[in-house]
């Protein structure tokens, strides 16, 4: 029979949570790396005992841990995250130039073929790649070198490359997004990259339709189907039908086009998710009322699943990383909170209910459906 | 024997129970110290002094003798009483929060 286990990265360490495929009743294993923050842990496709996991703290910088056992043990490998090259400057939140400067790893994406190759997105923004399990970093510095980067400038959360997407149908290609540049394009592997935000707006940057400035703060897309890109803007809920050459937004009756996840139906391509948030200056839920959106013909068209969710006095935040589905049919849909809940549904969103209720603030929440 | 003192966070990382005790040929300083403590536990790399400036991070401090030598030349030579392991260095996250 299938299991389930949810990797959840949170404020003061990670968590493992597991069950079997009716995912009714649940396993919980943590705090692992109690105290220090957990910004995403991933498991790899080909071995899915092997998992990465970016450990973090003001007072002691970036540690990565890898297990081969599943989470079980853990053992710290490689932390040296050196920028190629002159690391150069990009905008302040006042517009003057800041050097780049390394502060942690958002995000951690290992290879579809091989176990020992992992990319990790940084934060200044820049794009790594390790090719022996994590041990050594080495930029891939044709991103920052594209040439825009001193147009860049951080979100409040700071200025992170948080998404990284590679095709399955093509090695070559690789999908990333950066808070607040945008979302760029790589067709051979890494060595260089385009912008792809033709058709974004953004009124918070003095050309609304520049190439580059744009607060992406998730994108998504269904394995079989990777040119039909969803994005989650800061403001805008988007979606390209031509792998980010162009974009049109899908934000329809959406009770706010705010928000930070956005992610697709394992089994149902056009089956999409959101958490609407209130603003970018109030981040809950409208009305106080958590309700997941689903839209099951690609955007436009929303509806409300509420089922099992707090519908009173609920200011929770989703963040960008936090919501992921398992491979099952039914899809189940997870999605985690800074108020500690971990829900999980698994029926593609029709009913809800907690897997656990006090965690920390959660940052992000991974899936791997097992055989 | 160079007595050490890493916080809580740390010594887990490292798998390191109470003090570390460690040998220091040649003089005794913040940096011989520190590379000393790096090269026997790998695992304590970059979270102490910054990869690429080396520099300590600036939410930990330096401690001994009930002195702040969080400030001095990594190269100052420690106080007599670290160097004959009658006083611990300590190695301290700073009062932040969280």
């Amino acid at each position: 029979m299938s299991k389930v286990r949810v990797l959840v990265g949170t404020r003061k360490g990670a968590f493992i949570l597991t069950s079997d495929g009716m995912r009714e009743s649940w396993n919980v294993s943590g705090p692992h790396f109690s105290g220090w923050e957990v910004y995403h842990l991933k498991g790899s496709p080909v071995d899915p005992n092997r998992l990465y996991a970016s450990q973090s703290s003001a007072w002691s910088g970036q540690v990565i841990q890898r297990s081969n056992d599943g989470g079980d043990t853990w053992a710290p490998v490689g932390n040296k995250f050196v920028y190629e090259g002159v690391a150069g400057t990009h905008q302040w939140y006042d517009g003057t130039p800041h050097p780049w400067e390394f502060k942690r790893v958002w995000h951690l994406e290992p290879s579809l073929t091989d176990p020992d190759t992992v990319y990790a997105g940084v934060e200044d923004a820049a794009f790594f790649k390790s090719t022996d399990g994590g041990q050594n970093w080495q930029e891939l510095p044709g991103l920052r070198g594209h040439g825009s980067g001193p147009r860049w400038q951080p979100g409040a959360g700071g200025m992170c490359l948080h998404t990284i997407m590679p095709d399955p149908t093509n090695p070559d290609r690789i999908f990333i997004a950066i808070s607040a540049a945008g979302a760029f394009r790589t067709d051979d592997s890494g060595q260089t990259w385009q912008p792809i935000n033709k058709g974004l707006y953004s009124q918070y940057i003095p050309e609304p339709t520049a190439d580059v400035g744009h607060c992406v703060h998730h994108m998504a897309f269904h394995k079989s189907r990777p040119n039909v890109l969803f994005m989650q803007k800061h403001w805008d809920v988007m979606r390209s039908d031509d792998a980010g050459d162009s974009w049109h937004e899908v934000s329809g009756n959406l009770p706010t086009d705010f928000g930070f996840v956005i992610d697709v139906n394992s089994n149902e391509p056009d089956t999409i998710y959101v958490v609407p948030i209130k603003s970018d200056a109030e981040h809950f839920p409208p009305e106080g009322k958590l309700r997941v959106y689903r839209s099951r013909t690609g955007g436009n068209e929303w509806e409300a699943l509420t089922n099992g969710l707090p519908q009173s006095n609920c200011y929770v935040n989703v963040f960008r990383d936090a919501m992921a589905v398992d491979s099952l049919d039914k899809c189940g849909v997870y999605f985690g909170t800074t108020g500690g809940q971990v829900y999980a549904s698994s029926d593609a969103g029709d009913n809800w209910a907690p897997i656990v209720r006090d965690l920390p603030a959660v940052l992000s929440v991974e899936v791997q459906t097992l055989e | 024997m160079i007595r050490v003192y890493l916080p809580g966070h740390l010594r887990t990382l490292a798998n390191i129970n109470g003090e570390v005790e460690i040998e220091i040929q040649g003089p005794v300083t913040q940096r011989s110290v520190l590379d000393a403590l790096e090269l026997r536990y790998p695992a304590l790399q970059g979270t102490i002094r910054d990869h690429v400036s080396g520099k300590r991070r600036s939410f930990l401090r330096f401690f001994a003798c009930q002195e702040d030598l969080s400030h001095e030349s990594p190269d100052a030579p420690l106080p007599d009483a670290v160097v004959s392991g009658a006083e611990p260095f300590l190695v301290v996250g700073a009062i932040a929060g969280g």
